[in-house]
């Protein structure tokens, strides 16, 4: 089992590092668990996921992130990303003129040694076995990058990405927005075949909606830059039900 | 070496030998070092007073710096060695090539090419070729190869018909150093109907500190005959500036068809001053591919004149600009006959402090009828400070014609770069891939040998440009 534990963590913009977006948070996940990150729009769920890949917007003003007691935070991005963390991003960006099957492959050989090569003829049967899973047409792989594609098809070529790259941790910021329900559960369905005990996620979700597909193991809701309430699936639910409006009157008192 | 075309690379260009000269014309340019050239080629008087008329049509002509950069200005012809050689006949087999030379070539791989892929191979050392060799299936077939200097004495009859008269030496100021002081370079005749199969290559190597190479290829493909033609271009890093100024002509006769590919990967303090141009007559085909890495400064407009009917023209550029560099390259199309076609596809990359200037002129006069011409061009931007500049000069008169001009400046994003290291490839790799994505469309017209190559070229300058 690995983790990765998220201790204290302060972050802001880093064009705008006196004001915290994300407050003090700390969340500790395992691989094998899934963990549901919910709440209103604007309190930090995607700054939290994307200062955990090191995106250069954010800047983490303090504590820790670390994985199996190891802090990230020294790393370059794609350091972390090699030593296994995967954003699936929630707008991926287009790289025009690079095929979806050169890029993978050049993803792939970034994490051999000096002198290694990807092997071609294995890698192209690994990466049509995985997209035969994922019930993507092989014609996909000669597409630029992004490219063009519908909400569905980026968000497709994310999972297929995390499937080829086999991550230890994954963050998936917002994979259900901009998906129908047809796309929804195909996402759903991919995310649920990389679910085991080497894989752990924190799902960032506006809607309960994606947590019908995707059973949590943990639900946990943010306001304001912080964990307010952690719970079961049971609490996606409960917010299903009574929206988020009782999270904030709860937490205004509580911080009144 | 997996590679085939391994030697073009500025990294493991970056070498040279101690060479005995045998000829050599001292620093400096005068009437006396056209001479000293002349007569240590042995050459015949029309030649010699062909070069002397360029002399002065060199030194009377200003420096285009009117419409160029003052960077022209900063070359000290006073400081350059414009002929150097050990004084031998190239020689037919890598055997005889005296050691020092040889290994020079053996280090950048040209012998290992040669038995690859290609059909014939010429490699110029400084100032002469020092080997040429044909396959003997090709050469069967009456396929000339030779260099400049052996073409003047072994076929003066088709040489004297065709030098000179596509770019003529008083186009620009650097055609006539060129038509002064030439040296070197390819001789090409491909008889009617011959095609030959594998490309014939070119490898340009400059060895000499302070040298001026100044290479003149002609190639005349005949009717209905096809010809690939690839060049590649090397020198060491000196601390002080190296000429290399060529002028290149090809004549493509009826129905026949000539495609140029130069990649070139100079040094950082190389002037590349150079002169490409083609006559297409009817229904012929001339495409150059056009790569330009490395060097200080490159100029560099290949053209096609589209003299018989249904002629067409191509020029597939690529150029990239690192920190220090400026890429001015573009193309010209002169239409000069009905139903010709013309394309231009020029891509850019200007990376740190580099600059990419596109210069295209497009001519189509007013009694033409059904003339065509595609221009795109496109620059991409690796960082805030990178320049790039497009004038393109589209004349056309006439109302039958279709022409299309289409440009586009794009940067590579924070957001694209760190989509890719979030993939867990480095800033260098993210970079790479981003610019071949940019040239892909073009670079997957190329033959294999060079695509490789070029990518290759462009991982190891983006390697270099991230801090």
């Amino acid at each position: 089992m690995k983790t990765l534990e998220i201790r204290d963590l302060t972050v802001a913009l880093t064009d705008s590092p006196d004001q915290p977006i994300v407050k003090a948070l700390s969340l500790t996940i395992n691989t094998g668990e899934v963990h549901a990150i919910m709440g209103p729009n604007g309190t930090g769920k995607s700054t939290l996921s994307k200062a955990i890949a090191g995106h250069p917007d954010y800047k983490i003003t303090s504590g820790d992130v670390l994985i199996d007691g190891e802090s990230i935070l020294e790393m370059e991005p794609d350091e972390r990303a090699r030593a296994g963390i995967f954003l699936a991003f929630q707008y991926p960006a287009e790289i025009p003129g690079v095929s979806i099957a050169n890029f993978l492959r050049a993803a792939e050989q970034a994490r051999l040694a000096d002198g290694e090569n990807v092997d071609a003829a294995a890698y192209y049967k690994r990466l049509y076995s995985k997209m035969d899973d994922l019930k993507i047409d092989r014609k996909f792989t000669a597409r630029s990058v992004n490219e063009g594609f519908s909400g569905g098809e980026k968000k497709r070529c994310e999972i297929l990405q995390m499937a080829m790259l086999e991550p230890t941790f994954a963050l998936m910021d917002e994979t259900d927005s901009g998906l129908d329900i047809d796309a929804l559960k195909i996402v759903a369905e991919g995310v649920n075949r990389l679910r085991g005990d080497d894989l752990g996620v924190m799902m960032i979700t506006h809607y309960q909606r994606l947590l019908d597909y995707i059973v949590p193991d943990f639900v946990h809701v943010m306001y304001d830059g912080r964990i307010v309430k952690s719970g079961d699936k049971s609490l996606a639910i409960e917010l299903e039900a009574k929206g988020y409006d009782w999270i904030k009157e709860e937490f205004a008192t509580t911080t009144a | 070496m997996e590679n085939p075309a391994e030697g073009i690379d500025q990294s493991a260009g970056n070498f040279n030998y101690d060479v005995k000269y045998e000829f050599d014309a001292g620093s400096g340019l005068t009437e006396n070092t056209v001479r000293y050239i002349s007569d240590v080629k042995k050459e015949e008087d029309w030649i010699k007073e062909f070069r002397l008329k360029a002399y002065k049509v060199f030194m009377d002509k200003p420096m285009p710096t009117n419409w160029a950069t003052d960077d022209l200005n900063n070359i000290d012809f006073d400081k350059i060695r414009y002929y150097l050689s050990q004084g031998q006949a190239p020689k037919r087999t890598w055997d005889e090539v005296p050691d020092d030379i040889k290994k020079t070539f053996e280090r950048l791989g040209i012998p290992e090419q040669e038995r690859k892929f290609l059909a014939g191979v010429e490699a110029q050392f400084d100032s002469e070729a020092a080997y040429s060799n044909i396959k003997e299936i090709v050469a069967k077939e009456g396929v000339i190869f030779t260099g400049s200097t052996e073409a003047l004495r072994e076929h003066p009859e088709i040489f004297r018909k065709w030098f000179g008269k596509v770019i003529p030496t008083s186009d620009n100021k650097f055609s006539a150093l060129n038509s002064a002081v030439f040296s070197g370079g390819s001789f090409i005749y491909v008889p009617p109907g011959v095609k030959v199969s594998q490309p014939l290559q070119a490898y340009f190597r400059i060895n000499a500190e302070n040298f001026g190479q100044f290479e003149r290829t002609l190639i005349i493909v005949d009717e209905g005959a096809e010809l690939t033609y690839m060049e590649g271009c090397t020198a060491p890093k000196f601390s002080t500036a190296t000429l290399h100024s060529a002028v290149v002509e090809l004549v493509a006769m009826k129905n026949a068809k000539i495609q140029y590919i130069t990649v070139q990967n100079w040094a950082s303090n190389v002037y590349n001053l150079v002169t490409k141009r083609g006559i297409a007559h009817e229904g012929a085909e001339i495409k150059w591919i056009d790569c330009n890495i490395g060097s200080r400064l490159t100029m560099k407009y290949p053209g096609v004149i589209l003299k018989g009917k249904g002629a067409r023209g191509e020029v597939l550029s690529i150029a990239l600009a690192n920190d220090g560099q400026h890429q001015d390259t573009g193309a010209k199309m002169i239409h000069a006959a009905d139903n010709t076609t013309s394309s231009i596809v020029a891509k850019s990359i200007s990376v740190g402090k580099g600059r990419s200037t596109y210069r295209g002129v497009v001519h189509i006069p007013k009694h033409l009828k059904g003339c065509k011409n595609n221009t795109e061009c496109d620059a991409l931007l690796i960082n805030s400070s990178s320049r790039t500049d497009t004038y393109p000069a589209i004349t056309v008169r006439g109302d039958d014609h279709a022409v299309q001009h289409e440009a586009s400046v794009s940067k590579v994003s924070e957001e694209m770069i760190f989509y890719m290291q979030q993939r867990g490839l480095n800033e260098a790799q993210a970079m790479s891939l981003a610019v071949n994505g940019f040239v892909n469309d073009l670079v997957s017209q190329f033959p294999m040998e060079y695509s490789v190559e070029l990518k290759r070229l462009i991982d190891l300058e983006m390697e270099g440009s991230v801090g």
